[in-house]
């Protein structure tokens, strides 16, 4: 079995026990301080910042898929936001299906933008939404049969560094193109909404909010889990030599097309999931988020937190949204130069990120009291020659 | 504008005929019916405009033309009939009827009289029947065109004596196609009818089309309109003819829209084949370099109107090299500010740009507003090239194609022949050989980088004249432009070119079946096959570049 | 396990400093959210917008305020991003305590927004025509329905004065609004007698550029036999290289009427429209109308942005009558508290721009006139037809079999907002 693990390693960086700790922490002290506490209290939640943290920790999650495949394997794909999206196409569905005839037009079968196009029956591929169980397998299995086609003839083919890139950007464009098309069976362009209820759950209620908050953060700490045993075993090893010297790796005997389909496939089902458990918290899941420059942004958040970390994907997404909610309700006709200017600066002055140059600094400071992170060297997938 | 000399021409004439010649009767009459204009319903204008044709009278045609370009007004007050021609401060008038200038006054101490669509066309329509005898054979060929458009009975006299008198071979078509169609429209004779249809089948156009099918046309029952089985025969056999040869110019005009579209492709792409597919740069403010040109373009414009308005049909070409000097001035800067401390670092550039993208839009929007400028399109960019019936080649495409194929062919030149064009290379395929010959690589990347904004912005010029010019540009290309570059071949300009014209050709072909939105759909999907097929683009650089 | 305590310390924190300052609230002043884009693709259309608020609020202050208070204009950047507008709504509601929102654009935004809205009982006011079937208890909607817009504009280009057309054209961005308002054009046109093969609908993406081949095709359908006009709802960025086309390619309003509905002096303003004269659009203003109280919004228009080129549409009047009609509406129920306010807004009436009265109706839309207008060489729009009275808003169409037999009407206590029989609701 080539997952047999190196335990020792696993959570032995001080990031990691730190990561761990404060999603643990947050799952639940956030809910605690929301619900317990009444709304006079200084150190009570109010309601809105939970969902606020829940969408962050969705980014995470999906920003921490992306490091998976980028910073341990130097897969970079710039269309990552479309598996996102895919899981969260998914998890609407089957939150359309819980409507019934509690839509506009009262309609049992058809959710009420199929009323409006005058479709008669509901679509051989919404069948089985109605189930949750159904539903969350479709979450997790659509993006990956995706990554895992997609994966198939890209790596298969070795089309590597920025061509894969665009075509991962093609294919991220070509989803919201269809997804936009009414025709589809999707919504159009105003995608799934309305929602009502998730597992007899009022989505409107604020206890229902808590705990998708929670379960968010749970989710997210067993992901970075996975993820972390992983790359400390010996797939992951492979993976790592693979980012640095894919040529090398594939003379001595590896197949490398199989070990990349398997680690993109996986990060996709991560993003799938964490699709899933966004939709439900913001209350509507519509092509824009196929975009390019979305996907664009995702690696931007892994980049900005600092790659090959793991927990600096986490911290750079949770950051530059909170930087981006903070901004457009502070300086909203400026805002775009501070957040611009915080790309620029970061990249010419942080290039490893806020991690990779904390971490630099901690091994600066007392060599050999900490572990080496896993990623050092970042070779340029692009080429550059 | 033609119309508005001959219309002072023509108020001179009149103004003296009126004094000296005309008894004042016949004055007085088409003073009366000129007065009809101002009617409160648009059908008394109607009515008042075909008064004025009955007439006859050759003095109405300065009011109808005024009429028609929206500058026929009515005083404030005491509701004199005038001309307005524009002035700084509003407008210059004169009277309608006797052409006295009345002075300047301000846009809003005059009323417009109103005029719409049906008018308009009655209009149009009416003045051709006073034209048609004009000495200027512009005149007579609009003339003979409107009323092939509006088709009025009583015209057919007018129409064949025109025919008679005509010697020009062109005009002479026209008019044989305006009193077919004015035939076809009016007549209830057979014999006529069936001439008329097969005189038009002479002429390959949509419009003549119309006609043809108009005689066939059903009613709700699912009878023809159309009694006489001849006729519909004959109506059969143009319809039968014009459409051969639509379908022939379709074609033809489809693979011209494939071109045009390659070639705005070709210009979107070409200047990031230089950034990204050169020097490797994940150049994502490469769009808005293009939107910066298009901005340059709007100043320069501005500059012109303002200084020299009567050569603003030429700020375009000023616009090109400004637009390249702007936006390669920017791209050194930010080669040397930003790009220059990344290079071997190539992701890492992605960040960079797309951040660049983001100030430079905000800084477009903050500077110019976030809503869209107006670019005019000069007079040699407007309007079309009627090849024949169904085959338009509008001339802002035809001129983008043009200026797409001059940029690249300069762009190749600079490359093969230059010096600079030498020391490029040299740095991109080997940088420490080239260093070490003594190439000042950070100049020759400044330089680089520098030229592929240029291009970018020279891009923006073009795109000025087809699209918004809006903070957004740019992003409405920039993921085409990868695709482009891509496709054809990283570093290989020729691959560039060749995949813009061949995308563009594909997807005009694929739209009228597919629907535009599948049509792309599509491409994108045949390019990421594609890439299997071939990892490295079309033309992949050769030699030893097995990992990259 | 003590990094595990300053973790969760740290993330307290964090969320603390993420709540800062709701627990500070000044009662001195109202305060008005504004959520319109003002970065990315509809910043284009919706700053503007802002802008109009901004005035408004101005105005207000100036004349004493609301209340014997201050009016306090609390802006956001949605920035085109849908999910950012829930996230801001929210953030307005909840943290900026603001008693009502004006804002949105798009039928996703306000569609993103509206359980926002409805969970957290805000109020909306929403200003730019749109697809109706819809009535939310939380929004007004100020802009015109379906039926102020599009069917007026077609019964006119079949009737006389329009043409008399008897083939169509419908092309629109795909999305709702186009696929709604062409599917109540199409079912109005087959009750007229408009066989489904003298209607052509095409559906093209947003920012579509490349138009030569749907002009094209528009020719070519025209070339049947039978007068054809073009109904275009085309949205936003599209429109100038789709009329930049139709210039070139020379289609003219005599022969091919273009009649849109999202077109107004504002997306004229990046055009030459010297080719386009005599095309049409539909709205319930044009800046063009002459009417006093319309030449003085100009004036303080001009003013306040400081740019005597700028343009008034549409939307703009939408936003003028829906903040008149609130702080009538505040002053009449002598607070700002959102149940008080909606009650009192029934009823509520505003002169037009363009003349006449706009009345809001319980059903929250508004009874505006509907005007038809050709576009000028200067890049204005003048009207040429215009209904004799106001037309009431419809939320639920009649030519949808589905919506024609629900109702709305939100008269307390007895309500109804997408129902066959009301309901009584206690709030």
């Amino acid at each position: 079995m080539l997952l047999s693990n190196d335990h020792s390693r696993l959570l032995t960086p001080l990031g990691v026990k730190l990561t761990l700790a404060v999603l643990l922490g947050v799952a639940v002290l956030v809910p605690l301080l929301n619900l317990a506490l009444p709304p006079g209290s200084p150190f009570h939640v109010p309601t809105y910042v939970v969902s606020l943290l829940g969408k962050y920790l969705c980014f995470a999650m999906l920003a921490l898929s992306v490091d998976l495949i980028w910073g341990f394997c130097g897969i970079l794909s710039l269309g990552h936001g479309a598996f996102f999206a895919l899981g969260g196409y998914a998890m609407g569905m089957h939150l359309m299906r819980q409507i019934g005839e509690r839509g506009v037009y009262g309609n049992p079968l058809l959710p009420d933008f199929m009323v409006f196009l005058n479709w008669k029956e509901l679509p051989w591929y919404w069948y089985g939404f109605d189930a949750f169980p159904f539903a969350l397998l479709m979450v997790v299995l659509v993006p990956g049969a995706l990554a895992m086609v997609f994966g198939w003839f890209a790596f298969r083919s070795r089309v590597t560094g920025v061509y894969l890139s665009i075509i991962t950007q093609a294919m991220t464009f070509a989803l919201l193109l269809a997804f936009f098309r009414n025709d589809m069976g999707f919504g159009g362009n105003n995608g799934l909404t309305d929602f009502k209820e998730l597992l007899g759950f009022d989505l409107q209620a604020r206890s229902t909010r808590v705990g998708l908050f929670a379960a968010t953060a749970v989710t997210l700490a067993l992901a970075y889990l996975l993820c972390r045993w992983i790359i400390c075993s010996k797939v992951g090893r492979v993976l790592t030599a693979i980012r640095d010297a894919e040529s090398r790796v594939r003379f001595l005997g590896y197949r490398v097309e199989y070990y990349k389909l398997f680690v993109f496939t996986l990060s996709a089902m991560l993003a799938g999931l964490a699709g899933a458990l966004y939709v439900p918290q913001v209350g509507i899941i519509n092509p824009s988020e196929f975009s390019p420059a979305n996907s664009i942004e995702i690696v931007i958040w892994v980049a900005v937190g600092g790659r090959g970390y793991l927990h600096g994907a986490l911290l750079g997404a949770v950051l530059v949204n909170y930087a981006k909610t903070y901004l457009t309700g502070a300086a909203p006709d400026i805002w775009l130069f501070f957040l611009g200017g915080l790309f620029i600066a970061v990249t010419v002055l942080l290039p490893k990120g806020i991690v990779g140059s904390l971490d630099q600094l901690a091994n600066g400071l007392s060599r050999g009291g900490l572990r080496r992170p896993m990623a050092q060297k970042a070779s340029g997938e692009v080429p550059g020659e | 504008m033609p119309f508005k000399s001959t219309a002072r021409g023509w108020r001179l004439v009149i103004f003296l005929a009126g004094l000296l010649l005309l008894p004042s009767v016949a004055m007085a009459e088409l003073a009366d019916d000129l007065q009809g204009l101002r009617g409160g319903s648009y059908d008394a204008k109607g009515a008042a405009v075909e008064r004025l044709v009955a007439g006859g009278d050759e003095r109405a045609v300065p009011v109808l033309e005024a009429f028609l370009d929206g500058r026929l007004f009515l005083t404030d007050g005491e509701e004199r009939m005038v001309i307005g021609e524009d002035s700084a401060g509003g407008y210059r008038i004169f009277d309608a009827l006797s052409g006295e200038a009345l002075g300047e006054v301000g846009k809003r101490d005059v009323s417009k009289i109103k005029i719409n669509n049906k008018l308009r066309q009655l209009v149009k329509g009416s003045l051709g029947a006073l034209t048609l005898g004009s000495k200027d054979r512009a005149a007579r060929l609009r003339a003979a065109d409107a009323v092939f458009r509006s088709k009025p009975a009583d015209m057919i006299p007018a129409l064949e004596s025109a025919l008679e008198k005509e010697s020009d071979p062109a005009v002479e078509a026209r008019l044989r196609r305006a009193l077919a169609a004015t035939q076809l429209a009016n007549s209830d004779n057979k014999a006529t009818r069936i001439a008329a249809l097969q005189e038009l089948a002479k002429f390959t156009d949509p419009q003549i089309r119309s006609l043809a099918a108009a005689v066939l046309v059903t009613d709700g029952a699912g009878n023809p309109t159309e009694p006489d089985a001849e006729v519909r025969a004959a109506a059969e056999e143009t319809l039968k003819a014009i459409e051969q040869g639509l379908a022939f110019n379709s074609f033809l005009a489809n693979i011209f829209q494939g071109v045009s579209l390659g070639s705005v492709l070709l210009l979107a792409a070409i200047g990031l084949a230089i950034t990204f597919g050169v020097m490797g740069v994940i150049n994502m403010a490469h769009g808005e370099m293009v939107m910066l040109g298009a901005y340059t373009t709007f100043l320069v414009q501005e500059v012109f109107r303002a200084s020299f308005p009567t050569a603003s049909d030429y700020a375009l070409l000023v616009a090109v090299p400004a637009a390249f000097l702007v936006t390669g001035a920017i791209g050194v800067g930010i080669e040397r500010g930003v790009i220059r401390f990344l290079y071997g670092r190539p992701l890492e550039t992605l960040l960079a740009t797309w951040g660049l993208s983001l100030v430079l839009q905000q800084a477009v929007r903050t500077i110019f507003g976030p809503t869209n400028r107006e670019v005019g399109n000069p007079s040699w960019m407007s309007g079309a090239w009627e090849v024949a019936g169904g085959l338009t080649l509008t001339y802002n495409r035809i001129w983008i194609i043009v200026f797409a194929m001059l940029v690249f062919a300069l762009l190749m030149v600079l490359i093969r022949r230059s010096s600079y064009g030498l020391q490029m290379r040299a740095v991109t395929q080997n940088r420490p050989m080239a260093s070490s010959m003594g190439i000042r690589t950070g100049w020759v990347d400044a330089m680089t980088f520098g030229l592929g904004s240029g291009i970018a912005g020279m891009a923006g010029v073009a795109l000025s004249q087809i699209d918004n010019v809006s903070p957004n540009l740019g992003q409405g290309y920039i993921i085409d432009s990868f695709m482009v570059v891509v496709f054809g071949g990283v570093g290989n300009l020729w691959g560039t070119l060749v995949g813009a014209l061949s995308l563009g050709l594909v997807n005009k072909f694929l739209e009228p079946y597919a629907g535009a939105v599948l049509a792309k759909i599509f491409i994108l999907v045949a390019i990421i096959l594609f890439i299997q097929k071939r990892p490295r683009g079309l033309f992949a650089l050769r030699g030893r570049a097995l990992e990259s | 396990m003590k990094s595990l305590f300053r973790g969760a310390m740290s993330a307290a924190a964090f969320a603390a400093a993420l709540a800062g300052g709701s627990a500070v609230q000044a009662a001195e002043v109202i305060k008005v959210g504004v959520l319109h884009s003002l970065s990315g693709t509809m910043a284009i259309s919706e700053s503007t917008l802002k802008d109009t608020v901004l005035m408004m609020v101005d105005d207000l202050n100036k004349k004493g305020g609301l209340l014997g208070k201050q009016v306090e204009a609390v802006v956001v950047d949605p920035a085109s991003d849908w999910p950012l507008f829930a996230e801001k709504a929210r953030e307005l509601i909840e943290k900026e305590k603001v008693d009502v929102v004006f804002g949105c654009w798009t039928s996703v935004s306000r569609k993103s927004v509206l359980p926002v809205f409805e969970e957290l009982n805000g109020l909306l006011f929403y200003p730019v025509q749109y697809e109706g079937e819809e009535s939310s208890r939380n929004v007004f909607y100020t802009g015109a329905a379906p039926n102020q817009q599009a069917i007026p504009a077609v019964e006119y280009l079949m009737g006389d004065d329009g043409g008399g057309a008897e083939r169509f054209v419908l092309l629109g961005t795909d999305y709702v609004y186009p696929r709604t308002t062409n599917k109540i054009l199409r079912a109005f046109l087959n009750a007229k007698g408009v066989s489904d093969e003298d209607i052509m609908e095409n559906y093209t993406p947003f920012g579509h550029s490349d138009w030569q081949t749907i002009v094209a095709d528009v020719k070519t359908f025209a070339s049947q036999g039978k007068k054809t006009a073009v109904v275009s709802t085309i949205n936003g960025d599209a429109n100038v290289p789709f009329y930049k086309e139709l210039g070139n390619q020379g289609i003219k309003a005599e022969e091919i009427p273009v009649v849109a509905f999202s077109v107004g002096e504002e997306e004229l303003a990046g055009l030459d429209t010297g080719p386009l004269v005599g095309h049409l659009a539909a709205w319930n203003y044009f800046m063009s109308v002459e009417a006093d109280v319309n030449d003085t919004f100009i004036e303080q228009w001009h003013a306040f942005i400081g740019d005597e080129k700028r343009v008034t549409n549409d939307p703009m009047e939408a936003t003028y009558i829906g903040f008149k009609m609130w702080a009538q509406a505040v002053e009449q129920a002598g607070t700002t508290e959102v149940n008080a306010v909606r009650q009192a807004m029934y009823g509520q009436k505003v002169p037009n721009l363009t003349g006449g009265m706009a009345v809001m109706n319980t059903n929250h839309h508004l009874s505006k006139p509907v005007l038809i207008g050709e576009i000028q060489d200067d890049g204005m729009i003048e009207t040429v037809w215009s209904t004799d009275a106001e037309v009431v808003g419809d939320a639920w169409s009649d030519f949808i079999p589905e919506s024609a037999k629900l109702t709305a009407d939100w008269t307390y206590p007895w309500v109804c907002g997408n129902c066959e029989e009301p309901k009584y609701v206690k709030y």
